[in-house]
């Protein structure tokens, strides 16, 4: 079988034959260099956090180039045990992993440390896709309610850890499927319904008492700015003071004067909005939306129904990341530890985010496989 | 495979059209929060940037954290034995100077400071963050700092910094007891993390790693205070805003004497031991001392590795603190098990043992040799301990067994932690049945109840539980827990002074000098549940027997305490430290160093009311047993505690003889 697309200009290109795509490439390289300047800038200008954010991103390349080669059937055939395997590793996370500020979300397997709640960003919609995949579309009411009982097992695991930030993200990635398969309109309004109504749930029994405080520093940073509120003031005030063309490359003073907290991990957004100002802002947003249409394009030219599933859900969980990071830096929405993606200093996340484009990559490129 | 089939016909086509628009929808959602990311920094940007571009230039106050300084330590007599001293650095914010390498050149000039020094300046210029400052040289002599200070003006942007180190006055004597404070490294960080610490550390740079400030860090430590100041469009501060000052940590005051200490040094030197001296009455711990020792201010500025590589190297192993290390206990115990068989109705004062020379377990033609090859004839309780009997503590151990022996032995705290306020204690061991099946797998043989019966074979104390365990003799029974810390001082509320300078720069440092409000909290220790005898008058038999082992002319321990002037009794002890065959005899002279016996001794004063024991272990000696030479240094302790005071003068405990960590010449 072949689909009316697979004729495209592009089969014989060579970036083709190396299963890359040049435009959603030249995206992540732009937004990867734009961080090396502007954690350069954040980071007390130290020149040896650059060369160490520069050769993360080199390996996150490698590994998206590693994984793109690999073609999308493998993913289909190998989601439940994926799966399986990293709930383990979830549980085993909780048993006996590593504490580390706080929360547990390593795991020593012999050679190295893992973080297995990392790893599931990418195997909760490979899963959810193939689960729904396996039925015609739209998807009916018992797929949906599977399918959301196994977004929910990695999700509450991993809120367990504690970490609200990842278990979100791949909460709404499973949920970005099932969306995409076409839910039914009627279903959605109830489920965003019983969501509302499950905040005060949330509130009092599941959240800590730090996340309390984040959400109420949220709603008003101002009741204590030396304290819990410091921070978000901070980053207005650095966003606020760019203007429109921003203070200028390594002239932020919020930053440089160190005012800013985690200037070069979450929060770098905020110093790379004072020194690069409104227009600065415009075009990051202009990136980051041009890496989402061409993987939304990719979704909707890719060949079956789990591959469309899995390249949508990808896609927009990349853009929740960006969207719940520049929300929570500028005020609209409370801080939770979710980084500015490829952009902010460290390479946990990196990895997970290139590989995850290393299968959008594998989608758009590999072409005949069997249904 | 089974869900395979269930898929009749795919709609390819609906399906796909289905997911477009799906896709369609979701990229709508995707512009809509695009639009609300934009409209708010639109508006933090260009309606509301006069609002926080004047917030942004008004933005001057920054926390700094103020560490608090550490608690001094004191001897039992107000000797100040850990100091903080003020360690004076030049450092240089390069931003501030015009031109840097003609002004460094120029300090460096004034103050002499080596090429080297300078390049490593510049080697940290390259990659340095802005309006940091940077160490051009530390540890400035109190000359360098005058010289400086007089010249600051013509140098701006480099400074003088204050800094308080951590130092011991008397260096190595009293390393095994206070320990060190040495830089926080990774593991200690991640420690107090996890319990919930590190905020309090913040500007703290040392902590306690060994001894007494390892154990009592929480209460040296202190509570971290804060400063709040303004500072210029360079990063410079202006002006102190608010102080809220740091608590600092309370200080110690122990139970040693750091007279008895310097003696305890001077008794052991050139050789290999330790020594320990309690006052049976409270459990404190008068003296200490391991030998040979190490300066612990090495530790304090980061050893160097050379340093450090000669005192681990050393084949006399200075680190190990011996006076909490196990050694055999020899003849040294043979008074508690006398306790343990009149107790157990074995023996009775009266009871006499044969002593031909050589003991023989009915049955075994092994022969068991007292250290006298004649023997001592017939031998009662006091005898036995006057001379110091093998045979008559073979057949003793023989006659209760292990089990017996081993548990009395563990009341006295033998093979068990004394609970001292120290980490680096080892429990040595207390053998018995069930201890030798679970290390070794093996019976219990009779022949190593004989060994025991002369504290050999297994059994290991160390002259800490030694001297604990002849406290509890001489207390007739009550457990006084050993200790060094006496008392804590702290500052109570000093009150503040608000009008800190306008113009300074540094952080302020707080003056601790407000004699009036501190407050002195006397430790007072639980004593552990009292060992209580069936019969009270057996404490009393033992300890006359030993009151004459120090006291009759001929008696193992007379010598050593020969015309001294306080009222003493004692007990001696020689432990092989290797096996010697059958029909072989010991000479010292002959036998290599490493195996030579070791010498113990135990000793307590007055007699009636002790306020004194004394443990004394020491290694490989070259000739005599514990009476020749461990027991001059129990005397020489025991004379220094009872009148023969060498007084330190003031300027002594101020400025000790020893190796002067500042390097200046």
């Amino acid at each position: 079988m072949r689909s009316s697309g697979q004729d495209q200009q592009k089969i014989h290109s060579i970036w083709h034959r190396l299963h890359i795509d040049l435009p959603l490439l030249a995206g992540l390289l732009c937004l990867i260099t734009l961080g090396l300047f502007v954690i350069y800038s954040a980071g007390g200008q130290e020149i040896n956090i650059v060369f160490k954010h520069a050769s993360r991103a080199g390996f996150a390349l490698i590994v998206m180039l590693v994984v793109a080669q690999i073609p999308p059937l493998t993913y289909r055939k190998w989601a439940v045990p994926l799966f399986v395997i990293g709930l383990v590793l979830l549980i085993s996370v909780l048993l006996f992993g590593h504490v580390g500020k706080g929360a547990k979300r390593w795991i020593n397997i012999g050679i190295t440390n893992i973080q297995p709640s990392e790893i599931m960003k990418l195997i909760v919609p490979i899963m959810i896709a193939w689960y729904v995949s396996e039925y015609n579309l739209p998807a009916k009411l018992n797929t949906i309610i599977i399918a959301f009982i196994l977004v929910l097992i990695p999700t509450l695991l991993i809120a367990k850890q504690p970490d609200l930030g990842t278990s979100l993200l791949i909460a709404s990635s499973g949920i970005f499927v099932i969306f995409l398969a076409g839910a039914s309109w009627k279903l959605i309004i109830s489920c965003a319904g019983l969501a509302s109504a499950f905040v005060p749930v949330l509130w009092f029994f599941l959240m800590k008492d730090y996340q309390k405080q984040r959400v109420l520093t949220f709603l008003n940073p101002e009741q204590d700015p030396l304290g819990s509120g410091y921070q978000i003031i901070q980053s207005q005030i650095a966003i606020g003071s760019g203007g429109l063309n921003g203070k200028g490359w390594l002239q932020g003073t919020q930053s440089q004067l160190e005012f800013l907290p985690e200037r070069h991990t979450d929060f770098i957004f905020a110093v790379f909005s004072e020194e690069f100002g409104l227009i600065g802002v415009s075009l990051l947003l202009l990136v980051y939306l041009f890496i989402v249409m061409r993987g939304l394009w990719i979704a909707v030219n890719a060949q079956d129904a789990f591959t469309k599933l899995l390249a949508g859900s990808l896609t927009l969980t990349f853009f929740i990341y960006v969207f719940v990071n520049i929300g929570m830096v500028s005020g609209i929405l409370p801080v939770v530890g979710v980084p500015l993606p490829l952009v902010s200093y460290g390479g946990t996340s990196m990895v997970t985010l290139m590989a995850g484009f290393g299968i959008l990559m594998a989608i758009s490129t590999h072409r005949r496989f069997h249904v | 495979m089974t869900l395979r089939k269930r898929v009749v016909i795919r709609n390819q086509t609906a399906e796909a059209n289905l997911f477009a628009r799906r896709t369609f929808i979701a990229f709508l959602g995707v512009l809509v929060l695009i639009i609300i990311l934009f409209s708010n920094i639109y508006d933090l940007e260009i309606n509301a940037y006069d609002k926080y571009q004047t917030r942004s230039n008004s933005n001057r106050i920054k926390l700094l954290p103020v560490a608090p300084n550490r608690g001094l330590i004191y001897d039992r007599n107000g000797v100040l034995l850990a100091e903080n001293k003020s360690v004076y650095s030049i450092e240089v914010i390069p931003e501030q100077v015009k031109d840097i390498k003609g002004s460094i050149l120029k300090v460096s000039e004034l103050l002499d400071i080596s090429e080297e020094k300078q390049q490593k300046f510049f080697k940290a210029l390259k990659s340095k963050r802005r309006f940091k400052p940077i160490e051009l040289k530390s540890r400035l002599s109190d000359q360098q700092v005058a010289l400086f200070s007089v010249n600051q003006h013509k140098f701006p942007g480099i400074f003088i910094d204050a800094r308080l180190k951590r130092y011991y006055p008397f260096g190595e004597l009293t390393t095994h007891t206070l320990g060190y404070v040495a830089r926080i490294n990774r593991r200690d960080a991640i420690k107090l993390e996890d319990k919930g610490n590190s905020e309090n550390y913040t500007a703290t740079r040392n902590m306690g790693k060994l001894g007494l400030e390892r154990y009592y860090e929480n209460i040296l430590h202190g509570t971290i205070g804060h400063q709040e100041v303004e500072i210029n469009t360079q990063g410079r501060i202006i002006r102190t805003l608010d102080f809220s000052p740091p608590t600092p940590g309370k200080d110690l005051t122990l139970t040693l004497d750091i007279e008895l200490q310097m003696i305890a040094k001077r008794a052991l030197s050139g050789k290999r031991g330790a020594v320990v001296a309690i006052d049976p009455r409270d459990g404190g711990v008068l003296a200490m001392y391991s030998n040979p020792s190490y300066d612990g201010n090495l530790f304090v500025h980061g050893i160097s590795s050379k340093n450090y590589k000669k005192i681990l190297n050393s084949k006399d192993l200075p680190l190990i603190n011996r006076a909490v290390m196990g050694y055999p206990p020899a003849s040294t115990i043979k008074p508690l098990l006398a306790l343990t068989g009149l107790e157990e109705n074995i023996i009775t004062p009266d009871t006499r043992i044969m002593d031909p020379g050589f003991y023989q377990l009915p049955g075994i033609k092994n022969k068991r040799r007292d250290w006298k090859p004649q023997g001592h004839g017939w031998v009662n309780l006091n005898y036995s301990l006057e001379q110091s009997c093998n045979v008559y503590y073979y057949d003793l151990a023989y006659k209760l067994g292990i089990t017996r022996i081993s548990r009395m032995m563990e009341k006295f705290g033998f093979g068990d932690y004394t609970g001292i306020d120290i980490h680096e204690e080892n429990h040595a061991i207390m053998p018995s049945v069930e201890w030798k099946r679970n290390r070794y797998n093996q019976p219990w043989y009779t022949g190593e109840t004989l060994s025991i019966g002369i504290g050999q074979s297994f059994w290991t104390v160390t002259p800490l539980q030694l001297s604990q365990a002849i406290s509890i003799l001489v207390n007739k029974g009550q457990i006084k827990i050993p200790h060094f810390l006496k008392a804590t001082t702290e500052v109570v509320t000093p009150p503040f002074n608000d009008n800190l300078s306008e113009e300074t720069n540094d952080i302020v440092q707080i003056n601790n000098n407000l004699s009036e409000y501190t407050k002195v909290s006397q430790i007072i220790y639980e004593d552990k549940p009292p060992i209580i005898l069936k019969q009270h008058k057996n404490w009393d038999l033992v300890l006359d027997a030993l009151h004459n082992t120090a006291q009759k002319l001929g008696a193992t321990a007379y010598t050593a305490f020969k015309g001294s002037h306080y009222d003493v009794a004692g007990k001696t002890g020689s432990a092989q430290t290797a096996n010697i065959k059958q029909n072989e005899t010991y000479d010292a002279k002959k036998t290599i160093e490493s195996k030579r016996d070791n010498a113990m001794f135990i000793a307590f004063a007055p007699y009636e009311n002790p306020e004194i024991v004394v443990a004394v272990a020491i290694e490989n000696v070259a000739e005599g047993g514990g009476g020749r030479n461990a027991g001059p240094v129990a005397r020489q302790i025991m004379d220094q505690y009872f009148g023969k005071r060498v007084i330190i003068s003031e300027d002594q405990s101020k400025h000790p003889h020893h190796t002067n960590i500042y390097g200046k010449k």
